[in-house]
């Protein structure tokens, strides 16, 4: 994997330059919304990978519940940390996108409130993995990623449960779309979903090396302590 | 064309400011992998 890494963040810068160029470029001008629908090629694949890191996170702390693995734990941590980047990215253009579109830039509906909760509860169970010092941290953390998970479907399906302010999804809510902007979703879903799982592969690698180092830097200073001075 | 710029760039500051704080910690690690080296 150390070796593959490289090329993977070539091919994956490579699939998110050509995302881009698809985006702003190929993908025509929709009718209703003019340019600004654009921000729809960033805002859903973000959306998306966000719950792919999440859905991670929510299996390595299954995983670690059940068998106690420090690696496991490392992993749920990374996936929570990088989907909430994500999930920051999804609050961010969301409101943007909203503002020409509806006239505001935020409305209490239930998809928006939904995705704000699901936000809140990934940044509190980081600032819990940051500021306790608890042995059962892991055990805690674990525990309440599987309680966030539960607000994911309650997020996407949100939409046909309420009436709501945000669009029905183009695919599967029975809308259609224009092959070359299915094309320029497709290859940016691609993209930010190689790039979520590279980011989140990096920060599982720098978790268990910091994990390594203060190990190592616990048993030296035990080993100083009962050196005879 | 404003807010479909100002989506994209947001998204690009966040995602450049998160990969700066993992180079940055990446960085921090290796320093005291090294001061732990230098005391064997």
């Amino acid at each position: 994997m150390k070796r593959a890494f490289p090329i993977l963040a070539i091919l994956t810068a490579i699939l998110l330059s050509y995302g881009l160029y698809q985006a702003l470029v190929i993908a025509p001008t929709e009718q209703t919304m003019g340019d600004v629908q654009r921000i729809f090629y960033y805002h859903v694949p973000s959306a998306w990978t966000a719950g792919v890191l999440f859905f991670i996170n929510f299996v390595a702390s299954i995983v670690y519940l059940a068998r106690r693995n420090s690696n496991v734990d490392a992993l749920a941590l990374a996936a929570a940390e990088v989907g909430v980047v994500f999930c920051t990215i999804v609050l961010v253009t969301g409101p943007i996108w909203a503002r020409p579109v509806w006239g505001i830039w935020w409305t209490w509906d239930m998809r928006l409130t939904l995705t704000l909760v699901l936000w809140l509860i990934y940044v509190s169970y980081l600032m819990l993995r940051r500021f306790s010092t608890s042995g059962q941290t892991p055990v805690i953390a674990a525990v309440l990623a599987i309680f966030g998970t539960l607000d994911m479907p309650l997020v996407y399906f949100s939409i046909w449960f309420f009436r709501t302010q945000h669009p029905q999804p183009v695919m599967g809510g029975g809308g259609s779309i224009d092959p070359r902007m299915l094309h320029a979703f497709l290859v940016n879903l691609i993209a930010f979903t190689c790039f979520g799982l590279l980011v989140c592969w990096s920060r599982y690698r720098l978790e268990v090396l910091r994990r390594e180092v203060e190990e190592q830097q616990a048993l030296e200073s035990l080993l100083e302590l009962r050196s005879p001075r | 064309m404003t807010y479909l710029y100002a989506a994209y760039i947001a998204t690009w500051v966040i995602h450049i400011a998160y990969l700066t704080s993992l180079l940055r910690r990446y960085s921090r690690l290796r320093n005291e992998i090294n001061e732990l080296r230098e005391k064997h």
